[in-house]
């Protein structure tokens, strides 16, 4: 079933430390009740793909909402946002948690909400989810695409920003995860997708895992090279039916 | 790669952008998940005023990127012979 009918505005959550923080917020037509979705961006920013991610969620029946990550760095346009996080070194991690914490908390204030909230991210938004779903109560379900730097090989790769390798945290992971992962993908390497299965394995944790051949990194990425039409619509009905399983 | 990696260059010169002209004091290089460009990934080049205000930003391929770097070289050596 799909919802033609949707309403996507901009709004204003409270992130981190109480800041006032840009959203694109999508949701179907209708009183509802509707299961709320986190959608973080990727490292590129909060671009018009993300949009059209988030909207793609609320045809699909969900109260999706997209906080700009990098509006810390602000005022500016997107893209120039994004150079500066990136000269910056990136979000700390403690804020990107403190931001999420404000999303979930306004998708389950709003009025149709059923009262579910799962989280889904892209490239370094899947390693978002990962930190965050593993850091926070009330996820009731992640989806970590392509993730990368879950699994931290070299311990010189941690940074103020970025301190801990969030496989270690997967103790703290209370919600079921799906993972989409390209096997042509460096960062996820298959080799690291191993490694965080059987960590997730030996954690007892949820888990359901989809590897595509043929695919690298960013696959869902219509715009880009990378694009890969069969494996993407494969990954986002994979995505819909998780949701529907655990966010209903 | 979402690596974060940027090699940063103090610069001096000027750049024209939608603003028109200014002053450019530094340069950030990257190779990484571009905005704009369609590629996978691309060497990005943000000429900076400041540390933070991004005057004029650039996506290339990596084959773009080294058939600059080789026309850089070559109209510096042939222009500072020509006006040495």
């Amino acid at each position: 079933m799909s919802y033609r009918g949707m309403i996507a505005e901009l709004v204003t959550i409270t992130g981190n430390n109480g800041e006032k923080v840009e959203a694109y917020y999508a949701r179907p037509s209708g009183p509802g009740p509707f299961p709320g979705v986190v959608l973080i961006h990727h490292m590129p920013g909060w671009d018009d793909w993300t949009m059209e991610a988030v909207r793609k969620l609320a045809h699909q029946g969900f109260a999706c909402i997209s906080h700009h990550l990098y509006h810390r760095f602000g005022p500016g346009s997107p893209d120039d946002l994004a150079a500066k996080a990136r000269s910056a070194g990136g979000v700390y991690d403690d804020e990107v948690v403190g931001d999420v914490k404000g999303a979930m908390a306004f998708l389950r204030a709003q009025p149709g909400s059923n009262g579910k909230v799962g989280m889904i991210g892209f490239c370094s938004g899947g390693r978002h989810t990962f930190l965050a779903s593993s850091r926070l109560d009330g996820v009731d379900a992640a989806v970590d695409c392509w993730g990368g730097n879950v699994v931290v090989d070299d311990p010189t790769q941690l940074t103020p920003q970025r301190p801990v390798a969030p496989i270690d945290l997967t103790d703290g992971l209370k919600a079921p995860l799906l993972g989409l992962f390209g096997n042509e993908d460096k960062n996820p390497s298959p080799a690291q997708v191993d490694t965080l299965e059987a960590k997730l394995k030996a954690c007892g944790k949820q888990y359901e895992f989809h590897r595509y051949d043929g695919a690298g990194h960013a696959f869902f990425a219509a715009e880009r090279p990378a694009y890969r039409v069969e494996q993407a619509n494969d990954g986002w009905q994979k995505v819909y039916a998780f949701y529907r399983k655990h966010l209903a | 790669m979402c690596s974060y990696i940027t090699e940063k260059t103090d610069i001096f010169g000027s750049a024209k952008g939608a603003g028109g002209w200014s002053n450019v004091t530094a340069a950030h290089v990257y190779f990484d998940h571009p905005f704009h460009a369609s590629l996978d990934h691309a060497l990005s080049i943000d000429f900076m005023s400041g540390d933070t205000t991004r005057k004029v930003a650039v996506e290339m391929s990596a084959e773009s990127a080294r058939a600059l770097v080789a026309s850089i070289l070559a109209a510096l050596e042939t222009g500072e012979k020509e006006h040495a």
